[in-house]
């Protein structure tokens, strides 16, 4: 992006944007929560073979259009400024992404295209019972319970994971276990003999949480497997995040600028307030900031050899920090602006009727969601101490 | 001056390079050779044929200024408001006014200082209650400023005051040229809770301006004042380098005397900004990095300074591809304002008893204590914080405007009481 969207990719955004309007009103949010699936099949299919969204950050060759992370990003903010309900985060960003970081050419050519073309929806399975990033993925020495044994036929897979988004809809688990070397990722088929999952009731009903219990499932090890593709999928799937949280976030900030505007007490609109008018401009500073840098986690991944490469991590790089940098920015104006929006909008705001609610659930999920603002502020941090400490060290 | 055939610019800077190996001299004398580049137009390409310019492009001119810089040549003067006052002069003064004026800022021969800002009109600018009463040919001026960086060098004020209190606030004021060096003109320096003395105040006793040094119109003065602010505006964005004079020859040991004047009242604005830069040296020599609760501060910290370098360097990048403004261009002062603040507060906790310190064992000689007590400044400078998230509300989100108590004759506007009443 150079710090500006290019003629092409602010095309893509509005044919994206065109689309979730028609598809994705709050209208067919409230619909789709109250289901047990959350999403609607036909506008994924169309989402992903019309539009192409799915694969729009995937090679050419795999049935994919050969972007890269800036478009994902777009499509991501787009998702969230319409709270769009569906398989995306969890199939298209982590799963596929896994897949091209950890498979093999075969095992990419095998099960890559029916993600990519939506027909297949994968999700990935990562934190075990806590749920929590810091200790189980942001650490270097992750280690999981769920163990993957090797045998004559294949890896058998035992553990639980938590937590996992989209399970329920998903055909395809990718799974990180620990195995006899070290940390792999697994693919387990969702009817798998051993596996089973339970949804599971969250205060978020946009975006579907589930428990996955493996027992001797049968799993198949993806074989460029390497501990640290871990850290550069969080980086990934924070990125990604923290540009669909900058979406939802604009969506509340122009929530509550239309309704201070329309709103009068004491013979004035609110919006004419200098109690609102400062809050909602400290508001767009702050989203503003946090779009800058969401943006800027996405060119960072852009430039980085590691998008291409099968995960060789570079010291010094800064893919991590700004990928944790974006992700703590865009956790807190999100909620920020979902708290604002509800106070500005008063009493109504409070209602189940009222849409606020929608996208301040979704706030609340996304910020505890591959971690709290807090731990990626540390992750982030760490990362920067890293590379003064290979500056130093190479001078 | 002859007209010129149009010519591409690589044909204008390569005529530049040849005038400059023809006439340039490091031991010419600053005022003789800033003399020379005024004559030539090439000191202020950019500025009109008729006044010491060549009319050209300001792109042409930065490229012309590149060749000065490769060449090493010294340009006309820069610093201070005086590119303020030609800038406005430039748009607003009459043909007597630019040939009378426009040669000695160029050549840095005179000072010039801005006399906006009141004791009693800081933000509301336009309710200046300085007057300004025709008598005769002259108009005589009573009333204060504050706020004047570098009065007490300047030859010349750019005044706003009022002419007419019976026309609405805007409507009444009027633009002058003020010759400083008259017995009706106090100045005074000003103190600041950092140390410091940046600016002036400056007092007005019956001080005399002839008639023929009103810019524009009576009246007008808002409209004109408009184009100095914006100016100034303009070099508040662009970032201050101390430029360090290292070339020999006599004509640069005069440059340096003109640069340490200038640049004196601005040593302390890399700690009013909050000196982000030091942090994590100061957080490795403290142990500070090493605790988890600092370390969050230092992380949201680093978190705003590279969100809102970001954020400037997209407004830059829409501006160079000649896109509409968007709200991402008009944060900054804001952004620097709450940059300033939490780094004067990581500081505080990452120095600790240190940071009071201002002496001979102080850390760094002092520095931490100047970034504390200069922190405050950032957001009321240039417009306060207040004045800031109006504009961004109003101009930006589209916001309506706080209902007006100032419409009226301006002489029945209610006013500060604290302020010495002079409309009578």
């Amino acid at each position: 992006m150079a710090f500006i969207f290019t003629e092409d990719q602010e095309q893509f955004r509005d044919s994206v944007s065109r689309f979730l309007k028609d598809k994705s009103s709050t209208v067919d949010v409230r619909r789709l929560m109250a289901t047990a699936q959350g999403f609607d099949p036909k506008v994924w299919q169309q989402l992903s073979q019309q539009l192409g969204m799915t694969g729009v950050h995937m090679p050419e060759e795999l049935g994919g259009a050969g972007f890269g992370p800036v478009e994902m990003a777009i499509v991501c903010e787009e998702m969230g400024k319409s709270l769009y309900c569906g398989p995306y985060f969890a199939s298209a960003v982590c799963a596929a992404n896994a897949l091209r970081l950890a498979g093999d050419e075969l095992q990419q050519e095998t099960l890559l295209p029916e993600i990519i073309s939506g027909e297949k929806i994968a999700c990935l399975a990562v934190t075990e019972d806590r749920g929590m990033w810091t200790d189980e993925v942001f650490s270097t020495t992750a280690t999981f319970s769920s163990k993957a044994k090797r045998t004559d036929n294949g890896h058998l897979l035992n553990g639980r994971k938590r937590f996992v988004v989209d399970a329920c809809n998903a055909d395809t688990l990718i799974v990180v276990a620990n195995d006899d070397q070290g940390i792999g990722f697994f693919v387990v088929d969702a009817t798998a003999q051993g596996v089973s999952i339970t949804a599971l009731d969250s205060m978020d009903p946009t975006r579907k949480l589930a428990d996955v219990q493996f027992t001797d499932s049968p799993a198949q090890r993806l074989n460029n497997s390497k501990p640290e593709q871990l850290r550069l999928l969080v980086d990934i799937a924070s990125t990604a995040l923290a540009n669909e949280m900058v979406g939802g976030a604009q969506t509340l900030l122009d929530s509550a600028l239309s309704y201070t505007q329309l709103r009068f007490q004491f013979g004035r609109s609110i919006a004419s307030f200098q109690a609102i008018k400062h809050r909602l401009a400290d508001l767009l500073l702050e989203l503003e900031l946090a779009k800058s840098a969401a943006y800027q986690a996405a060119q960072t991944l852009a430039d980085s050899a590691l998008w291409s490469a099968n995960g060789q991590i570079a010291h010094g790089d800064k893919v991590t920090e700004h990928a944790s940098l974006a992700k703590a920015a865009a956790s807190e104006v999100y909620l920020h602006a979902a708290l604002e929006c509800i106070q500005m909008h008063g009493g109504i705001g409070f209602t189940w009727e009222n849409d606020t609610h929608l996208w301040f659930k979704r706030a609340k999920s996304s910020e505890v969601f591959l971690g709290t603002p807090a731990e990626h502020r540390e992750r982030m941090l760490t990362a920067l101490c890293a590379q003064s400490t290979d500056l130093r060290n190479s001078a | 001056m002859q007209s010129q055939q149009p010519q591409s610019t690589q044909e204008i800077t390569q005529h530049v390079h040849q005038w400059l190996s023809e006439n340039w001299d490091p031991e010419a004398d600053l005022v003789q050779w800033r003399t020379l580049l005024a004559e030539s137009g090439w000191g202020a390409a950019h500025w009109p044929e008729d006044y010491f310019g060549k009319g050209l492009s300001v792109e042409v001119s930065a490229a012309i200024e590149d060749v000065f810089a490769e060449f090493g040549a010294v340009g006309t003067a820069q610093t201070g408001v005086r590119m303020l006052a030609a800038a406005t002069l430039l748009e607003h003064g009459n043909h007597e006014q630019k040939r009378q004026y426009l040669r000695r800022i160029l050549t840095g021969e005179d000072h010039w200082c801005q006399l906006f800002s009141e004791p009693g009109s800081g933000s509301d600018l336009a309710g200046a209650t300085t007057r300004a009463d025709l008598d005769g040919d002259e108009y005589i001026i009573n009333g204060q400023k504050v706020w004047n960086t570098s009065a007490h060098h300047a030859h010349y004020g750019l005044l706003i005051a009022r002419t007419d209190w019976d026309e609405a606030k805007h409507k009444g004021l009027s633009y002058f040229i003020l010759d400083m060096h008259q017995p009706g003109v106090e100045v005074r320096q000003l103190s600041q809770m950092n140390g410091h003395a940046s600016f002036n105040e400056v007092f007005f006793t019956d001080a005399r301006i002839p008639r023929e040094n009103l810019i524009s119109t009576a009246g007008n003065g808002w409209q004109v004042a408009m184009t100095t602010l914006a100016h100034e505006r303009r070099s508040f964005d662009r970032s201050r380098e101390n430029k360090k004079v290292k070339q020999k020859g006599r004509i640069f040991v005069e440059l340096k005397k003109e640069l340490d004047i200038s640049n004196e009242p601005y040593t302390w604005y890399p700690q009013r900004a909050g000196r982000v830069d030091l942090v994590m040296q100061r957080a490795e020599e403290t142990g500070a990095i090493n605790d988890p609760v600092q370390r969050q501060e230092i992380a949201r910290l680093h978190i705003l300074s590279e969100s809102a370098k970001w954020t400037a360097q997209r407004a830059k990048a829409a501006q160079k591809a000649g896109k509409p403004q968007g709200p991402e261009g008009s944060l900054g002062k804001l952004a620097a304002s709450e940059i300033a603040r939490l780094a004067a507060r990581v500081h505080t906790n990452i120095s600790a008893n240190d940071a009071l310190l201002t002496g001979p064992t102080s850390v760094h000689d002092g520095v931490v204590a100047e970034i504390l007590v200069s922190v405050p400044a950032v957001s009321i400078a240039g417009g306060t914080d207040e004045i800031q998230r109006n504009i961004v509300a109003e101009r930006v989100l589209g916001l309506p405007k706080e209902p007006r108590f100032d419409e009226g004759p301006f002489r029945n506007v209610q006013r500060n009481s604290a302020a010495k009443d002079t409309s009578k």
